[in-house]
């Protein structure tokens, strides 16, 4: 049995960050497992600019930025270890993990910071019917393929999906020598940032396609073609508009889902909107001592956030080993509100608030000038304009602790207010 | 002979559909954009467009297959594919650290491929 402070499960840039913080905090024993055979996590693949922005002020690949973060952790005590599978954890924070050298392992931690990431939803979660070749890729998985083994996996490649990685591949692959043929998008809007959609994919004149989908796909061995068609606004299929387009490859680029099997082994509350555990202005879970964050928690576009709402776990995790973390008092319930899918963090604890939160919200639909309204038992305690907001850019909000320490009851909701509710009182 | 250009601005999250009118190169008119940072932006990229090369060249005895890669700054937009093809034929050998210079002067652009990551020896075949 090994003794630590801190567990950390992940080695990517929410666990590297939260790491860091919590050995800043003055912890001395921490310990971060990763399964992969380097630290990270996906950032090592996603080769492209555009990472870093508003932490570093200038616009980094992905592996340079972990690698900021992996050069800060080499020079502190800070124990790593690499090829290390969790298999699992309970919520006495006993972690099972097992390596090729050491077998398994049972390790026993203060605290515990999850920092697993996500993964990709495949063909059998949005059901494409059709036959079973080889040939269909996740976005993620083809992007290894290319930007770490160096295999290109096809010649003519096929798009579903127009979230950010499935137009980044778009442009790597034409970089590469491949043609894609186009980026099929069941919505009527891209799925990612509008910088994707004129860098990937207009910059390369590929077609994308809005509204429609991919019907069935065909191919004995090997994909030979997929039939595409436009969809109604139920998003179900138009049959006259289906059409044959022949192709090798077919990218599926359809969501990420947080990766939590290990937290509900822990019983860890999970908040069905985003996937992730519910987490409280700490980071902590419902179990005390077990932090989370980055895109466990929820799908972030940025990786700067990742970062920051790491530090937040570190240091909580830090307060908690010590006793500083406040006590729990009875939690306020952070509710979406009109227009908003989910708000983090979930819960809210404390008397007294001394230090800024920041709630990261994910809207339902475009809608443009807007005001984010936070109430409290009815009460408007803030107000906020905003020109635009957009589902694939989470909206942040930062509130003081003046208008925190306003609250009466024991709920928060959080509205989207549109131009014409403006004028109700 | 005037000719119109369409832009979506990426400056900001509005979007902006932004309509450029020139003649024989010359701007004589943009409208659509929100504020004066989206004309700057659709001048730049009439007259300039500008792009960050990131791809990735094959390492000898790297822990890993490839090595990642980017121009310093970024490139004349129209020169991307042609960078490629000119990237395609080199070849690293690790050791290789965070910021080396892997291909100076690249097409003559006075920007050079700098390498995006430290990557130590190993044998990349024990990854797969
Ligand atoms: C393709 C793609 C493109 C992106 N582009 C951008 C961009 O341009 N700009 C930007 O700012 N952000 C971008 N992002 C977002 C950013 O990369 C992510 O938000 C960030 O990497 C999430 O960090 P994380 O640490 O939560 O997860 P990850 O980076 O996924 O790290 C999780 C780590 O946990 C490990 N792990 C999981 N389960 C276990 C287990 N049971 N045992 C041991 N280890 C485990 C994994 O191996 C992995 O290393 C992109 C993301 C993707 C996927
Ligand atoms: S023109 Fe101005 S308001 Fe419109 S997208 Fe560009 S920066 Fe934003």
């Amino acid at each position: 049995m090994i003794e630590v402070d801190v567990a950390i499960i992940g080695g990517g840039p929410a666990g590297l960050a939260s790491a860091m913080k919590a050995c800043e905090e003055g912890v001395k024993d921490i310990l971060i497992i990763e399964r992969g055979m380097e630290l990270g996590g996906i950032l090592l693949q996603c080769i492209h600019d555009g990472f870093g922005t508003f932490i570093f002020e200038e616009t980094l690949t992905g592996p340079e930025y972990a690698q900021r973060y992996i050069d800060e952790v080499k020079k502190t005590g800070i124990n790593v270890k690499l090829n290390t599978m969790v298999l699992e954890i309970d919520s006495a924070k006993r972690i099972i993990a097992v390596n090729q050298e050491d077998g398994l392992l049972e390790i026993e931690a203060k605290a515990i910071i999850l920092s697993m990431g996500c993964r990709e939803r495949t063909r059998a979660q949005i059901l494409i019917p059709g036959d079973r070749p080889s040939g269909i890729y996740t976005a993620g998985v083809a992007q290894r393929y290319i930007n770490i083994e160096g295999v290109i996996p096809g010649k003519k490649v096929v798009i579903l999906g127009s979230g950010d990685i499935g137009m980044i591949m778009a442009r790597r692959f034409t970089l590469e020598g491949a043609e894609v043929e186009g980026v099929y998008e069941v919505m009527s809007n891209p799925g990612g940032l509008t910088r994707n959609v004129v860098q990937c994919v207009e910059d390369y004149e590929i077609p994308l396609h809005l509204s429609h989908t991919i019907t069935n796909i065909r191919g004995r061995r090997r994909v030979e073609g997929v039939t595409v068609a436009k969809v109604d606004s139920e998003m179900r299929p138009i049959k006259d508009t289906e059409r044959f387009v022949p192709c090798d490859t077919v990218i599926l680029s359809v969501g990420l889902i947080p990766e939590n099997e290990l937290s509900k082994s822990a019983d860890v509350g999970m908040d069905p909107i985003t996937n992730g555990p519910i987490v409280d202005e700490q980071m902590q879970t419902s179990v005390p001592g077990i932090f989370a964050c980055g895109n466990v928690v929820h799908v972030h576009d940025l990786v700067d956030d990742v970062s920051k709402v790491a530090e937040v776990a570190g240091k909580g995790a830090a307060g908690y080993i010590d006793g500083k973390l406040k006590k729990r008092r009875s939690p306020i319930k952070v509710r979406a509100g009109r227009n908003v899918k989910y708000v983090v963090p979930q819960i809210i604890h404390g008397e007294k608030f001394d230090e800024d939160i920041r709630f990261y919200l994910r809207v339902k639909e475009i809608e443009k000038s807007v005001k984010t309204v936070v109430l409290a038992d009815g009460e408007r305690i803030f107000e906020k304009k905003i020109k635009i907001v957009k589902p694939p850019e989470m909206v942040k909000l930062d509130i003081s602790p003046d208008i925190l320490n306003r609250i009466t009851g024991d709920e928060l909701i959080i509205d989207v207010e549109g131009e014409e509710d403006e004028e109700k009182p | 002979m005037k000719r119109s250009h369409n832009f979506t601005c990426i400056v900001c999250p509005m979007s902006c559909q932004i309509e450029l009118i020139e003649e024989d190169d010359k701007i004589l008119e943009v409208r659509g954009n929100g504020c004066k940072r989206g004309e700057e932006y659709v001048t730049e990229e009439f007259t300039n467009p500008v792009r960050m090369l990131t791809t990735t060249i094959p390492v000898q005895e790297g822990r890993i297959a490839m090595l990642p890669v980017r121009s310093e700054r970024p490139v004349p937009k129209n020169l991307l594919r042609r960078c490629m093809k000119e990237l395609s034929k080199v070849r690293v050998k690790a050791p290789v650290r965070c910021g080396d210079m892997i291909y100076e002067n690249i097409l003559d652009t006075g920007v050079s491929i700098i390498s995006s990551r430290d990557l130590s020896i190993g044998n990349c075949s024990e990854v797969r």
